[in-house]
């Protein structure tokens, strides 16, 4: 046990117990969620499910609230154009002047109609005890609610390092769809730790495109809980690029007959970043399919994680689960660990997960060059051709062209 | 009722009657006081007449063990283990290590008749090489805490090769035990086997001395028949350079309603182009139907691919235990070494089984491959969990690795856990996995073709563990399919 | 324009070429013939630049420049194409994206302006039109999937798109029916003429009656054991290589 994680959980605990009178909600779940988060702490490797990602770089740091007031114009000014209606978030607040749509219709702030569940997942507590705001978005029966962005701003100034817990909660009616872009970025060293509670009704849609390109000095920790009702489908698409160690954890569970959940995501790390795409698909109800394609490229001394687990409940026969992860390790430092997991208790199912680790195929390389493309843009290309796989179903043109501009940036700061 | 109802059914109406292993010797033992302390290692090591340096490295084990905790990490339960509530010795009287076969008790040596272990060398002595039922085998048999037979032992040490009972190198061959013993598995290594090198009783000895091609291959038959005691034995093989030795290992225990613990280690080292085939055909008693009884299987077996172009490789067909924690393991450090596991894992009943692998590549250009077959019936568990790590200097190197699982009914359950680690860009590694039922379609097929329910199963297990089964010896590998037949017999019709 | 002076080179310290001389002069045709293993694959890589070959003397000159300091996208901009006997799978890159981004890559070295994907489409269409190739091979994943005989003729596409001075045809018969050797041979034959000049590696004659060389040369345990006109790969046809690899020996 780290002193210096035990000591950062205390900051928490004493944070909570001088702030709690004034969060919103009801005081007896967050106080529920610290009693939890003060038995499990902040996590260290020798729970396993963060046996790969080491937390006393964020132990290091002594974070505060953000205070408020912040000048975000310059970040909410080079917010890519998302082709959608937007609401924007700094420092885990709601700000009204630069979302650009009105509230009601379902969306709201959660500060103002707080709802959340108790859970079991450390960092998920922390931010029950302490979450402020968030966008509550929730879609009728039938309702097609089309597009909506949701940016998230991150703003610290130097010498004090801020920690934000947004909580977010999206409920789809029977029926209902949504495309939700997620965007988070900043300034500075903070800690983003992000809830968002997601509930699917019966055959209702939502797809979810997430961009993650926070400061090189933040952390970023986002815990998403998708509970998938009856034929409806849940598309998520994580793209991280950013942060000096992130984490990306999905619970998605498929609690009605025949739900989908496609939980694909792509990692570029660098430099000493450290990136963890962490997945649990429960599949509850029988006649589920779930289908995950995971890519990490890793550069100099940059260390991915992929940890993806598949449970198929005794209820859930004729499931179907499929997952692949790969890596591209493109220097002698970076590293890669993965752990794909199948937890399965039907018989009647089909399920299997693949994992390669590998650089370049150098045939390939010499391929191209033969063809007379300059090495450089050969690696990218076949970089790109990689990542495809698990970008290509992204319909959404606005987003997808946000995603193509963010990966294409990256590779020009590489070369 | 559809083809899977039937098997399920059959399944669980199913009773250990397949199990025909579970007798029990009636025959004098000397036998320690229940319970583990620094006098019970004493007295082992004074019967053993082991000396000093030995039990000094047992002491030091023992209280490695109080140390360190029982691992909980695995996927399987059992009520705690009341470590001062066993024998630690057990051994049959009169005579500990006969000079000849002439002189093993004539109730051990039907016991292993009864077994189908020909403790005997008559084909050969005979010099009816290949005439009769008898197989070019060399057979350590080891009876409880002891080994009670070694055969063919002039004939190996012609060819310079040694195989022995543990206990007898450690008197005759101090130096070479001394050098390799724990060098793979370190004493402290982890609660098991800080146990077992407390503890440990007996077990197989090799060594195959440069540039030597061992003439046969080698077996040890353990055979754990008194009540209420453990069994810890330690194999240690060495290859030197340039060698080549297969080795075979089998077990069963008397039908009992307590558990029983059995903690070995296994040991292989092997230096510049040398191979290392271990094969383990485990069938201890897996407990009854209710799952009553059966053997705790908690084994450490590690090999360590010193020298350049060595080869280990395992192969296990694991029926049999109530509980079965087992990861045979190859440290691939020598340029060019090559490590493998093959498994098939059954459990039926209430067994549970998790096993699978270490793969931890060192050197350049080292390859590995994992091929795990995984079946469960009834209500067991069945989980792989391995590890792939790919180091730094591991410039080159490649893994494949394959995890299938069968699921026979839907009360059991099937987990692959795999760990894969990389830290160099040339490596590669590749990693399946798969579960499944048995299909409706395959069976369907195969008795419109006029098999039984049973024999379709059974051809279709065969079929899913063939990789694995064409890995073994040619006389293990039709045990191990009758075995795997058995064992869902007891449980498949 | 291509020469080749002593060259001896191999992979793995062992030594694959044994002194090779050859000269392919501008506008000609050259065919080299030999039996498996005599380093017909080996020579063509090495003129391509693929990695892990290590030469160890001699030099190749192509229009008197030195090859062996080139990287592989330099000679190809430089004009030479290698027809692999074995086209590499990409999967994720799309055919057309390939195609285009080689021959811009091409046109910018050497100062010409880059076509756009109009253009491009266009120029592609008609390659594919001569070569009698369904339009859909444009949207296809490099190789990914192609039959062998599919993946020669890609291979004869990229030629035909980028026109190289000189082609390397490593075994493009191999695994091909008459109809499709016929195609690939029309192919070839259409850039011919002054600036085009190509070496065809070649384990059989058959392909050699519908592109008729110049010159054939055989080469035989690392050396060219004996050159002369079209007549010798009949002449081979009918005697077989034993004879000549006696003469090697």
């Amino acid at each position: 046990m780290s002193a210096a994680l035990a000591e950062r959980g205390e900051d928490f605990l004493a944070e909570f117990a001088r702030r709690c009178a004034s969060l919103p909600g009801a005081l007896a779940t967050r106080e529920a969620a610290a009693r939890r988060f003060a038995a499990a702490g902040l996590p260290t490797r020798r729970l396993e499910a963060w046996r790969y990602t080491d937390l006393r770089a964020l132990a290091a740091v002594s974070f505060a609230p953000a205070a408020a007031g912040a000048d975000a114009a310059a970040l909410i000014s080079a917010l890519p154009d998302f082709a959608a209606p937007r609401l924007v978030l700094v420092n885990g607040k709601i700000a009204p002047a630069s979302s650009s749509f009105p509230e009601g219709d379902g969306v709201g702030s959660f500060a103002r109609t707080p709802d959340f569940a108790l859970r079991c997942v450390p960092l998920a507590a922390l931010n029950t005890m302490l979450a402020e705001d968030g966008a509550v978005i929730r879609v009728a029966d039938g309702v097609d609610a089309a597009t909506l962005a949701l940016a998230h701003l991150s703003l610290a100034e130097a010498g004090q390092p801020i920690a934000v817990h947004p909580r977010h909660l999206i409920r789809l009616g029977a029926g209902a769809r949504l495309t939700l872009i997620e965007y988070a970025t900043g300034q500075g060293c903070y800690w983003h730790n992000m809830v968002a509670e997601i509930a699917l009704g019966a055959g209702a849609q939502l797809t979810h495109i997430r961009l993650q390109t926070e400061a090189t000095a933040a952390f970023h920790v986002a815990t998403i809980f998708a509970d998938i009702g009856a034929a409806a489908r849940y598309d998520c698409f994580t793209l991280g690029l950013g942060a000096r160690l992130a984490r990306t954890e999905i619970h998605a569970r498929l609690d009605g007959a025949g739900g989908i959940a496609h939980l694909n995501a792509a990692q570029l790390l660098r430099g000493a970043q450290h990136g963890d795409i962490t997945t649990i698909v429960a599949h509850d109800a029988p006649g589920g399919a779930s289908r995950q394609t995971v890519k990490s490229v890793l550069a100099d001394r940059a260390r991915g994680v992929f940890q993806g687990r598949i449970e198929v409940a005794r209820a859930a026969q004729k499931t179907d689960g499929y997952q692949m992860s790969q890596a591209l390790l493109l220097s002698p430092e970076a590293e890669i660990d993965c752990k794909p997991e199948l937890e399965i208790f039907a018989d009647d199912v089909k399920c299997s997960h693949g994992a390669t680790i590998g650089a370049l195929d150098p045939d390939q390389l010499f391929y191209l060059r033969a063809r007379g493309i300059p090495e450089k843009l050969a690696r990218t290309m076949l970089v790109r051709a990689f990542l495809d796989e698990a970008i290509e179903g992204i319909a959404h043109a606005g987003a997808r062209a946000v995603l193509d501009r963010a990966i294409a940036r990256w590779w020009e700061a590489e070369g | 009722m559809s083809a899977v109802t039937e098997t399920r059914d059959t399944v669980q109406a199913a009773t250990q009657s397949g199990y025909k292993w579970g007798f029990e010797t009636a025959i004098e033992m000397d036998i320690a006081p229940k319970g583990l302390n620094e006098d019970t290692i004493r007295l082992i090591s004074a019967r053993k007449q082991e000396p000093a340096w030995l039990l000094e490295w047992r002491l030091k084990a023992f209280a490695a063990w109080r140390e360190t905790t029982e691992p909980h990490w695995a996927r399987v339960t059992h009520p705690p283990i009341d470590y001062q509530d066993i024998h630690y010795y057990a051994a049959p009287k009169p005579k500990p290590g006969p000079k000849s076969l002439a002189e093993v008790d004539p109730e051990l040596l039907r016991t292993y008749e009864k077994l189908g272990i020909p403790l005997k060398e008559r084909a050969i002595l005979a010099g009816v090489e290949g005439a009769g039922t008898e197989q070019n085998v060399a057979i350590d048999a080891v009876f409880d805490s002891v080994s009670v037979a070694t055969t063919f032992r002039e004939t190996l040490a012609k060819a310079g090769v040694i195989f022995c009972p543990i206990s007898e190198a450690v008197r005759e061959h101090p130096e070479l035990v001394r050098k390799y013993l724990g060098s793979v598995v370190p004493a402290g290594d982890n609660f098991f086997a800080a146990l077992n090198s407390a503890v440990f009783t007996d077990g197989s000895f090799v060594f195959v001395p440069k540039g030597v091609r061992c003439p046969m291959e080698l077996s040890t038959y353990f055979r754990i028949n008194a009540r209420n005691t453990g069994q810890f034995e330690r194999t240690l093989i060495i290859a030197e350079e340039g060698t080549y030795v297969s080795y075979l290992e089998g077990c069963t225990a008397p039908q009992r309603d307590e558990n029983q613990l059995h903690a070995a280690v296994v040991e292989l080292v092997a230096f510049d182009d040398a191979r290392i085939k271990y094969s383990t055909v485990q069938n201890w008693y897996p407990g009854n139907a209710d799952g009553k009884g059966g053997i705790y299987n908690f084994v450490t077996k590690r090999g360590a691919c010193r020298g350049a172009r060595s080869k280990i490789s395992w192969t296990q067909v694991e029926t049999g235990s109530a509980i079965t924690w087992k990861y045979p393991s190859c440290i691939l450090q020598g340029e060019g070494s090559v490590g493998e596991f093959y498994s098939v894992a059954v459990t039926n009943n209430h067994q549970q089984a998790d096993t699978g692998t270490k793969m931890i590549h060192i050197g350049a250009n080292t390859r590995s491959t994992i091929i795990s077959k995984g079946i469960s019936a009834g209500h067991s568990n069945n989980t792989y969990r391995g590890l792939v790590r790919m180091m730094p200097k591991a410039a080159g190197a490649r893994n494949y690795t394959q995890c299938d699982s069968l699921l026979i009914g839907d009360q059991c359950g099937a987990h692959t856990v795999p760990y894969i680690e990389s830290r160099n860009p040339t490596a590669r590694v590749e990693h399946e996995a798969t579960t499944s039922k048995i299909a409706e379609d395959q069976l369907f097929y195969c008795r419109s073709r006029g098999l039984s329910q049973e024999d379709a199963v059974n051809l279709i297990v065969n079929g899913f563990c063939k990789d694995v089964l064409k890995e073994l010896p040619m006389e293990f590998a039709v045990e191990a399919q009758k075995l795997l037949a058995v064992s869902l017999e007891g449980s498949v019709g | 324009m291509l020469e080749i002076r002593g060259l001896h080179a191999g992979i793995n310290g062992q030594e694959i070429l044994r002194g090779i001389d050859l000269v392919v002069p501008q506008g000609e045709v050259h065919a080299i013939m030999g039996p498996n293993g005599s380093g017909k694959s080996t020579l063509s890589y090495i003129l391509a630049g693929r990695e892990g070959y290590e030469v160890s003397a001699g030099e190749i000159l192509f229009d008197g420049r030195d090859v062996l300091v080139m990287t592989p996208e330099e000679r190809a901009v430089a004009g030479l194409f290698l027809a692999f006997q074995y086209p590499v799978e990409l999967p994720g890159v799309g055919n057309a994206n390939f195609l285009r981004t080689a021959l811009n890559a091409l046109r910018r070295a050497r100062g010409e302006t880059e076509l756009d994907a109009v253009q491009f489409l266009k120029r592609a269409r008609a390659a594919l039109k001569a070569l009698m190739m369904p339009d859909d091979m444009l949207k296809r994943n490099v190789n990914v999937g192609f039959s062998g005989g599919e993946k020669k003729r890609n291979e004869v596409l990229q030629m035909a798109i980028l026109r190289p001075r000189f082609a390397i045809l490593d075994e493009t018969d191999s695994g091909l029916d008459i109809d499709a050797l016929k195609i690939v041979a029309e192919g070839v034959n259409a850039l011919r003429g002054p600036d085009f000049s190509a070496l065809v590696i070649t384990h059989y004659q058959r392909l050699l009656d519908h592109i008729v060389p110049d010159r054939v040369h055989v080469l035989a345990a690392g050396r060219i054991v004996r050159s002369g006109g079209p007549e010798l790969a009949r002449a081979l046809e009918e005697s077989g290589y034993a004879g000549i690899a006696a003469e090697a020996a």
